[in-house]
């Protein structure tokens, strides 16, 4: 690899749009940082979660509130749309046409609202058994965890229809390229942080 | 119905509705019980009311709008931050005055400050001096000097700067605000629970702490990645990182370090917040709660925070004893690599802000090895700069004096530091005084010299004039003398045992001191007091300190091969830099001052209200969630996020300035450059300084 194709990590625009690519260079480091930033809270709210993890007062403990089914799908949901959001930015860089870009986008954007209902399911769920946020440390450190990713699927599907809108107004310009590529690396991210999470908050829990 | 029923009802009503509007705010909230907090409050009210009221009697308003609110320049920006240090700084000094005074007056007595009155004070102190004057102060700096030093236009995400400033500017309102409805919280600038739960402190005081220190740590987060990406990204062709001012390094560590210790704060207010709004259980006694892991997450960030501190102000005092030495600096990549140190180090001695709290002798012998293991970088850094002022030609400016006091107390400070990095020793004077002094000797001159110095040094560069000699050595004397006599006896009466936070002290033989510090503080109010007349002074008697040419000191970066004031492009064409000290490299091979082969248009972001609009908003929610008013916290996040996202589709959003613009005004200055006299230095601080420097080879 050469250094001009090295300018950022993750999917670059060298080849296709030269010109995009060096101006990325900036917004897309920046872009790295405030993940590296988000990344140390979303490390210590596992941490918070790891100190309260056996503060549940005779409360529910993990295995009594989490259910793998829903677990099982909200974790194939997640890495699906990691997978279109992939093809999304696939056809952004080789110019095959705003329509195939919609359609991924638009598929990306139903997997994380299909993941968000099943959270927001289960959540109310256990809010009605009485495992809320306010019943024991445990899950306090459970729904700040686990919510915060939410909020972040969140704010990153409401990023999608904005940039739906914006490809529909601008067209692929070199802002609305730069802004692709920087929810894409937000996307992936909160995948990788969905794999901590299944790991560390499910797995290990239902296994004890 | 009865009538009484139905009147009852419609006051039912009226107090729903009123609920609703103004969720638990009333007139109860005004501080009637203490005439000193009724006088704050005055000050406040008063304050404001007459800013405005000036602009509005000025007709500035359009000015103050186009030309600095929505501003994204760094240089404004960076001035702003300044501006709401210096009124921060004014607030939280009378605040440590009147700590002083209550002291002073309560042995064996109650003192003029109630209990409750006094625990707030020194939480909005603390508060207020950490992340509403230091963080302020130090960011301005670096948003004025740092893009100038890099020879680059502006910071990487000019518009995400101005929200920064605002984000922080909003914070600093909530403190303000504060002052004037309801009571803050009594529990510290660090705000441990269990105490600051809802449990012990139902009303709003924590509740402002929090929210107020949420929106400065986004802000400083925000700051720390744009400064990152602006040092990495935007250097001048040829600058090399280790071609970098010194001062530059230390944004670039103090940035890298806001970036990684920013969030453990926000992580800390947010469920603390949790736990206050939603009933939840991270902190409290009792529910599986652990408040150690507050302390933990608390000093996650503290103690990095120490560090964002300290190193833009070595970097001060690097660039000022280099300069008023006559001398390049020595041992800069010594100095570099003891930042860098300084920087990872910081993340590895968080521990020992709590001692005393229960983990085991070898977790604290660890912990306070690597504490003494920070003496190391720090000492080397003394030595280099003692050893750039040796044989050089050092001139004793004002700048250079506060580098001086710097040095000496700073050694002093680090000492008493290395006493509480031993465990049995702190084990004996934590939680007194002995500590408080310790860490102003350390934040004092340390933090607070450098940024007067830096304050004086780029002065001139920020405004075309020279600030005021003799008041600026007025100034010194006061804050040097200001702060010995305050915190000297500090750490004797923290030895006899004077415990920290004390509303009233029960020890006669305490008197005397206490009695000392107090005097010792009303010197540091003199000394802030001195500053502003200096810059009364200054501005008067500006035509007779002008200094167009921009370099009055004979600097070595690139921000001393700009006009003074910096047009808005800063550098009409980008220098070539070579090496270190490239402007007085360019001044030692006569290449300075001279015209680029061609001059180019530039293009400069345009205003962008975002910035005040995004800070107004996070204000109006911060304050709606500390009296539960939610459709205001709503509405404040709604206008929030929404303004962020319509900017998204803003295209238009540079403007140009044509190259014979340009030339015409970069030709008219170099031409003054041409006619100026180029003095010696013995001529430094007198009228004839136009600020060309006499060049000696």
């Amino acid at each position: 690899m050469t250094a001009e194709e090295r300018l950022h990590p993750g999917l670059n625009l060298h080849h296709t749009d030269p010109h995009a690519h060096a101006a990325a260079v900036g917004p897309l480091f920046g872009f790295w940082l405030f993940l590296m930033s988000d990344a140390i809270i979303f490390a210590l709210l596992f941490a918070t979660y790891g100190v309260l993890l056996h503060g549940t007062a005779g409360g529910p403990g993990p295995e009594g509130v989490f259910h793998i089914g829903s677990i099982a799908i909200q974790t194939a949901l997640l890495l699906a749309s990691s997978f279109t959001f992939g093809m999304a930015s696939l056809s952004m860089k080789y110019g095959r046409g705003t329509g195939k870009l919609f359609g991924w986008l638009a598929v990306t954007l139903m997997l994380g609202l299909g993941f968000l209902g099943m959270e927001l399911h289960d959540f109310t769920t256990m809010i009605a058994a009485g495992a809320g946020p306010d019943r024991s440390g445990f899950l306090s450190a459970f729904f700040a965890l686990v919510a915060t990713h939410g909020l972040h699927v969140l704010s990153g599907s409401v990023w999608l229809v904005v940039m739906i809108a914006q490809i529909k107004v601008f067209g692929l310009d070199l802002r609305v390229k730069t802004n692709l590529m920087r929810l894409g690396l937000f996307w992936h991210f909160l995948d990788i942080i969905w794999v901590g999470i299944f790991s560390v908050v499910y797995l290990h829990g239902l296994i004890g | 119905m009865t009538t009484l029923q139905k009147k009852g009802r419609i006051m039912t009503e009226t107090h729903d509705l009123w609920h609703l509007l103004l969720g638990n705010l009333s007139l109860d909230a005004l501080p009637t019980y203490s005439m000193v907090a009724m006088a704050g409050a005055a000050m406040v009210v008063l304050g404001v009311l007459s800013v405005l009221g000036l602009i509005t009697y000025l007709r500035k308003w359009g000015y103050m709008w186009t030309e600095w609110f929505t501003s994204v320049d760094h240089k404004r920006i960076g001035i702003m931050y300044v501006a709401l240090a210096m009124v921060m700084l004014t607030r939280g000094l009378m605040e440590g005055v009147l700590m002083r005074l209550q002291q002073a007056d309560a042995v064996n007595a109650p003192g003029f400050l109630a209990p409750d009155h006094f625990g707030q004070i020194f939480t909005t102190h603390g508060t207020i001096m950490i992340l509403f004057m230091a963080m302020p102060f130090l960011t301005g700096l670096i948003n004025y000097v740092m893009p100038l030093q890099i020879g680059a236009r502006d910071v990487a995400f000019p518009v995400l700067n101005s929200i920064s400033l605002w984000l922080t500017t909003g914070g600093a309102g909530i403190m303000m605000v504060s002052l004037v409805l309801g009571k803050f919280s009594t529990g510290g600038w660090s705000g441990y629970p269990p105490y600051t739960e809802a449990a012990f402190q139902p009303g709003v005081g924590p509740d402002y702490w929090i929210w107020a220190v949420t929106l400065s740590s986004i802000g400083a987060m925000l700051s720390g990645i744009n400064f990152t990406v602006t040092i990495y990204k935007h250097r001048a062709p040829g600058m090399r990182l280790m071609d970098m001012p010194l001062f530059t390094w230390t944004a670039l560590c103090t940035s890298i370090l806001m970036i990684f210790a920013m969030p453990p704060l926000t992580v800390a207010t947010a469920l603390l917040a949790l736990d206050r709004y939603l009933g939840m259980h991270f902190f409290t006694n009792g529910m599986g709660g652990n408040m150690m892991n507050y302390a933990n997450l608390f000093w996650l960030f503290g103690h990095p925070e120490v560090y964002i501190l300290i190193l833009p102000a070595f970097g001060v005092y690097s660039e000022v004893i280099s300069v008023f030495s006559s001398k390049r600096l020595y041992g800069y990549t010594s100095l570099v690599w003891a930042t860098m140190c300084i920087a990872v180090l910081s993340f590895t001695v968080w521990l020992h802000h709590f001692f005393t709290m229960g983990q085991d002798a070898n977790v604290n012998a660890a912990f306070g090895i690597a504490t003494m293991t920070i003496g190391i970088p720090t000492g080397v850094k003394v030595y280099d700069w003692l050893l750039t002022m040796y044989r050089g030609r050092v001139r004793f400016s004002v700048p250079m004096l506060f580098a001086l006091a710097f040095l000496v107390s700073f050694v002093i400070g680090g000492m008493t530091g290395i006493i509480l990095a031993v465990p049995p020793l702190d084990y004996m004077v934590h939680n007194t005084v002995f500590l408080i002094a310790h860490f102003h000797n350390m934040l004092i001159p340390g933090l607070l010299f450098g940024m007067i110095a830096g304050y004086q040094f780029w002065f001139p560069k920020a405004f075309g004039f020279r600030l005021n000699e003799r008041w600026g050595r007025i100034a010194f004397v006061f804050w040097v003398a200001g702060f010995y006599v305050t915190f000297m006896p500090l750490y004797v009466l923290g030895l006899e045992g004077l415990p920290r936070r004390s509303q009233e002290a029960f020890n006669a033989g305490f008197e005397p001191l206490l009695i000392v510090a107090a005097f010792g503080a009303l010197l540091l109010l003199s000394g802030l007091a001195s500053l502003f007349v200096q810059l009364w002074v200054s501005v008067r008697d500006r035509d007779r300190s002008r200094v167009p040419v921009g370099d009055p000191w004979d600097g070595r970066g690139l921000e001393w091969s700009l006009p003074a004031p910096v047009p808005e492009y800063n550098f009409a064409s980008l220098p070539q830099v070579q090496g270190r000290d490239a402007f007085m490299t360019m001044k030692e091979k006569g290449t300075a001052y001279r015209h680029p082969e061609h001059y180019e248009s530039i293009a400069i972001p345009m205003n962008s209200a975002l910035g005040p609009i995004v800070g107004l908003a996070g204000g109006v929610c911060a304050f709606a969630l500390v009296w539960h008013m939610w459709w205001a916290v709503i509405a404040g996040l709604v206008v929030a996020w929404g303004a962020v996202i319509a900017r998204s589709f803003a295209r238009n959003t540079e403007r140009i300035i044509p190259a014979e613009n340009i030339a015409a005004q970069q030709g008219a200055w170099l031409q003054m450059a041409r006619d100026a006299r180029a003095v010696p230095r013995e001529l430094e601080f007198t009228p004839e300084n136009k600020g060309l420097a006499e060049v000696v080879t």
